[in-house]
């Protein structure tokens, strides 16, 4: 393979998970949180992937689409949370929303 | 010698491609948790997932990175931003609100994670990892992961599917304008 190694890829993901989880952590706004939840997704794709490719094993790339898929379910939800807080007139901090009773 | 010239620099080359996306891809991905604008945060997830799709192509998969542009660059952040739009600018910085204590441990958790994957990947790889085998020239493209979708994991792919369905109707279940009266 040319250019870097799986490691420094890995490198990569395990960092962008780190700032994912960081921003989820840290962030009271649900978008936010939503969008830090991303990057941990995009950071455990991306180590899917490099491994997928160091084995040369089809199953990473599955496995990384299907990701990507619950990626896509799990915003359409929580979007749809976000508006149906909106429409209530909600808060959208985090802090706030610490139980499920409207 | 010519070629061997030539692989050189095609290695030196996609080296210079590697780093410079993967400090977008880190930079950006700060840039989404540090920005006080949900706004920018969203297009600033942008700027990672696409410097996370050429690290796609880098690895040689093909499909994935096409996926990747259009599921995420296309569909989801497209959904972000409307519903950034729609629910109006809520600034909030990062660091603030919350008593400090909060603040500091959620710093911490997520640097014991980080050192957690860290270490536990160098331990499992044990060595394992620099010397990689070679692909052949089919190996991400869109036949390649259909076969092996459609054949081999051909359960994964319809529970996507039921999921996705699932997860539709939620989202309008969710957002319908019936509001109950409890």
């Amino acid at each position: 393979m040319l250019g870097p190694n799986v490691a420094w890829y890995l490198t990569v993901a395990a960092f962008l998970f780190g700032i994912g989880a960081l921003g989820v952590l840290i962030r009271r706004n649900t978008l936010v949180v939503l969008l830090s939840l991303e990057l941990m997704l995009n950071g455990g794709n991306l180590a899917l992937i490099a491994l997928s490719r160091h084995w040369h094993n089809g199953a990473g790339q599955i496995f990384a689409l299907t990701v990507m898929a619950i990626a896509a379910s799990e915003v359409c939800v929580g979007l749809g949370l976000v508006v149906a807080l909106n429409r209530r007139n909600l808060s959208l901090d985090v802090d706030t929303l610490s139980e499920l009773r409207g | 010698m010519s070629g061997l010239v030539l692989a050189s620099a095609g290695n030196t080359l996609v080296w210079i491609v590697w780093v410079l996306t993967a400090f977008s891809c880190l930079a950006s991905g700060v840039a989404v948790v540090t920005f006080s604008n949900p706004f920018y945060s969203a297009l600033a997830l942008i700027g990672n997932l696409a410097s996370l799709a050429v690290m796609y192509l880098l690895l040689s998969a093909e499909f994935v990175a096409a996926a990747q542009v259009l599921v995420y660059a296309g569909a989801v952040v497209v959904m972000f931003l409307f519903v950034i739009a729609y629910v109006g600018p809520r600034h909030e910085t990062p660091w603030s609100g919350g008593p400090s204590w909060q603040t500091i441990g959620a710093a911490a958790a997520a640097g014991a994670l980080l050192a957690e994957i860290v270490i536990a990947v160098g331990m499992q790889a044990n060595g394992s990892l620099s010397h990689e085998t070679a692909v052949g020239s089919d190996f991400g493209t869109p036949a390649w992961i259909g076969r092996v979708f459609l054949v081999d994991h051909l359960l994964a792919f319809e529970i996507t599917s039921v999921v996705l369905l699932v997860a539709a109707v939620g989202g309008v279940i969710l957002g319908s304008h019936s509001r109950r009266t409890a």
